[in-house]
């Protein structure tokens, strides 16, 4: 079983990535994926920003623009946020708490077809008449209305990659829980592992709401219900709820992993121990919690009333609490520390200020007086892109820096990650600081022109010329991608130099089964306590042993592949064309046939030998 | 995690202690079959006795229901055992959500 160690060829290469259960490939692949939606996403916003450079612009229709919006916040979202994040959860979660791989790495392949097959879905709507074009939100008022298959593709789209994302959670909550080392007790995990932790919780609490909203929308779209039809006694507003009771626990899904990564980085860069650990472990439960009692801040001006506004604008607000016990941590980190400017802790030290503004208009909005007036301006998508952009993506360039070594084996330029950074952070502000004050002013989101002679046209000239520097940076990035697989410079363990947890323990990229020997684990910053007595690795906690490890296999993909399959035979089947239900049924077929193999078929994986262990060991393969 | 202290096979432990362990493992969960079947005889009751309204039957129902549900979990699936505390956990969270969404859901929606 020492194949792995040998080249391959392409074709077999894509075979493994195709069959693989090992969670260190998974990530790999949330991360291309995620990283290619990315930039579809990237240039729907790039087409935005071109239309509403100037005035009365005719760039793009009112129409094809409704659809361009609607898919950039869907993409960002649902397809290249999420499972950025999850590349990094997988990637890295598993490593920090010694585990060699998450509970169940078939399911984990599952959630990344999953995904993937929803998002490619979601996205061939371009080429059957028209994508979605409701708004990212899709609230049922205007979706009910919206002709063609757009939105249809958004809810069987949507339905698909969000079952991957919720098996996915739950695969992470059952690892954290079972799989930790010896003597990895809950309050001796690395902050990024706790912020998992948390996120698939809020994953797990959060998407059936969603999973229940989309599929009344599905019954009311293709088979004729009446649950959002007014006129037939249904109620549109039952969607809005539905949809935030998922949305803003959703957004906390996304900025609490961002918030995980950030605490890994301000300790190595400092290197000094994360200041108030067990606050900020607290602080993140406490996020977690609260982030259900809030949704309908989202819907202060649908009528609820003054009493639930109010009790919905103060738990709002409280929210704030736990954030800044957060950013305080994070300073007093910093502080006193010897602080390294790599590139990682360039985002990390513009992550702060950039995130509070996004905090502070946060509350802004939450005075649920005050959101009369804001509310659907540009002032909440100023406020919105503060915390998802200063905040998530932030993150997820400073991740891609940090951990690159540890999953690919090479380092990224620093200086071009520097570059990258500098032409985003200035983009990024010039885009969206700007946009707080045209909504202030007036300007309403969601339009797609406006007239000259307003007083909008500088602001969204600069706005635009913002989302070039943004545009830039990210083929910075790209080139500086490139240029180092091209380059191919191996690094060793700790490439930082300053590593404290048990990922950096470990060769980069790990081998397969991550540890030879589970670590012995002593204290928070484990491999950091180590390196302090003056060892080189981490103690054993077992004697050497055959490893127990999962086979590969091709069915995740084709259970997958099925319910693509499915989704066209369904969304086709209202204009009822002949071969829709076949193709339903062949979709359903394979998925069922796929999962029937599953379960009759014994698999019980394969066992490294403890000779092959001591073997690697003389040729040079560390563990 | 599980109920492993319970049947752990371990041959350390005493077995004098395991059988006494279980004998009272098994009254408990006796008298609360006992208990549950006489819950659902009131819930029948409630409904055959003529004289209530329902809008007391079926709040008593949905009472004696939880009742129900809280026997099922703590005596038959061992939650009261120790190594159950995630499961607790997330449990009690999932409830709590739950109810606040259906809360919100019967106060202000306007249907
Ligand atoms: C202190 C923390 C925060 C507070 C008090 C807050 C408050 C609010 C409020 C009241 C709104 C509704 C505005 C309106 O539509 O009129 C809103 C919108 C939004 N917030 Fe936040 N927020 C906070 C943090 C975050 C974070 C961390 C994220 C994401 C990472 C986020 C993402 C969003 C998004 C995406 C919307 C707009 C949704 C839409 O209508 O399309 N917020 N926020
Ligand atoms: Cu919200």
């Amino acid at each position: 079983m020492s194949t792995y160690a040998q080249k391959k060829g392409f074709g077999a290469t894509i075979w493994d990535y195709l069959t693989t259960v090992d969670h260190k490939k998974i990530a790999i692949l949330y991360l291309i994926a995620g990283g290619l939606f990315f930039v579809v996403g990237g240039l729907e916003a790039v087409f935005i920003r071109i239309q509403l450079a100037v005035p009365n612009n005719d760039f793009v229709s009112a129409g094809l623009f409704n659809e361009i919006i609607t898919m950039h916040g869907t993409t960002m979202i649902f397809l290249a946020a999420m499972p950025l994040v999850f590349a990094f959860m997988n990637a890295v979660m598993p490593l920090q708490i010694g585990a060699r791989d998450v509970a169940f790495p078939f399911v984990n392949a599952l959630g990344f077809w999953l995904f993937f097959f929803g998002g490619v879905f979601l996205n061939l709507s371009w080429f059957f008449d028209g994508a979605p074009d409701a708004g990212w939100t899709s609230y049922a008022s205007l979706a009910m209305a919206s002709k063609g298959h757009g939105v249809d593709f958004y809810v069987l789209g949507l339905q698909i990659s969000g079952l991957g994302t919720l098996i996915g959670g739950i695969n992470f909550l059952v690892t954290i829980i079972n799989m930790r080392a010896p003597g990895m007790t809950y309050m001796r995990m690395p902050l990024f592992t706790w912020t998992t932790f948390v996120t698939s919780a809020l994953i797990l609490f959060a998407f059936p709401p969603l999973t229940v909203g989309l599929v009344l929308m599905m019954f009311d779209r293709m088979f004729g219900s009446n649950f959002f039809v007014t006129t037939m006694g249904g109620n549109t507003v039952i969607w809005e709820h539905l949809f935030w009771i998922f949305g803003h626990p959703e957004v906390y899904i996304l900025i609490l992993p961002a918030f995980g990564i950030f605490s890994e980085i301000f300790p190595i860069f400092s290197r000094k121990r994360l200041f108030g650990y067990s606050s900020m472990v607290f602080a993140t439960v406490l996020i977690g919690f609260l982030g259900f009692m809030v949704w309908a801040h989202h819907m202060f001006t649908t009528g609820l009333g003054p009493v639930a506004n109010a009790i919905f604008a103060v738990a709002t607000m409280a929210i704030g609490v736990p954030t800044g016990i957060k950013i305080f941590n994070w300073l007093l980190t910093i502080w006193g520390g010897s602080v390294k400017f790599t590139t990682p802790m360039h985002w990390a030290l513009a992550f702060i200020p950039s995130f509070l503004a996004g905090g502070v208009t946060g509350v802004m909005l939450a005075a649920a007086a005050a959101d009369y007036q804001y509310h659907d301006t540009y002032f909440v998508v100023a406020h919105f892109h503060y915390v998802i952009v200063g905040g998530v993506v932030f993150a997820i360039f400073a991740g891609t820096h940090l951990y690159w070594p540890k999953m690919f084996g090479t380092m990224l330029s620093e200086t071009l990650g520097k570059i990258t950074f500098w032409l985003f952070f200035i983009g990024f502000h010039m885009t969206f600081f700007i946009q707080h004050f045209l909504g202030l002013w007036g300007m309403p989101r969601r339009v797609f022109t406006y007239l000259p002679g307003q007083g909008f046209e500088t602001s969204n000239l600069i706005s635009s010329i913002g989302a070039a520097f943004m545009s830039l940076a990210v083929i910075v990035l790209l080139y500086n991608i490139i240029m180092t697989s091209v380059k191919n410079v191996k690094v060793g363990n700790d490439p930082w130099g300053d590593g404290r947890t048990l990922e950096w323990s470990l060769p980069s990229p790990p081998p397969f089964y991550n540890f030879k020997q589970l670590p012995l684990v002593r204290g928070l910053d484990a491999y950091w306590l180590e390196k302090m007595d003056g060892k080189k690795g981490m103690t054993p906690a077992e004697p050497l042993g055959d490893i127990h490890m999962p086979n590969s296999s091709i069915l995740p993909f084709v259970i997958a592949f099925g319910l693509f399959v499915a989704a066209f035979g369904a969304l086709f089947n209202m204009d009822d064309k002949a071969w829709s239900v076949p193709v339903l049924i062949i979709g359903l077929l394979i998925t069922f046939g796929a999962m029937f193999l599953r379960s009759v078929k014994d698999d019980h994986g394969f066992h490294i030998h403890k000779e092959e262990l001591i073997d690697d060991e003389d040729k040079g393969v560390k563990a | 995690m599980a109920n492993s202290q319970l049947n752990s096979g371990n041959p350390r432990v005493d077995i004098e202690y395991r059988r006494k362990k279980s004998a009272e493992e098994m009254r408990h969960q006796v008298v609360s079959f006992a208990l549950m079947i006489f819950l659902t005889l009131i819930a029948f009751a409630a409904v055959a006795i003529k004289g209530f309204s329902a809008w007391f039957i079926v709040p008593f129902i949905l009472l004696l229901a939880v009742v129900q549900v809280i026997f099922q979990l703590y005596y038959f699936m061992h939650m009261s055992h120790k190594g159950h505390e995630a499961p607790s956990m997330f449990l009690y969270s999932g409830l709590l959500v739950g109810l606040v969404t259906v809360l919100a859901f019967s106060t202000i929606i306007w249907w």
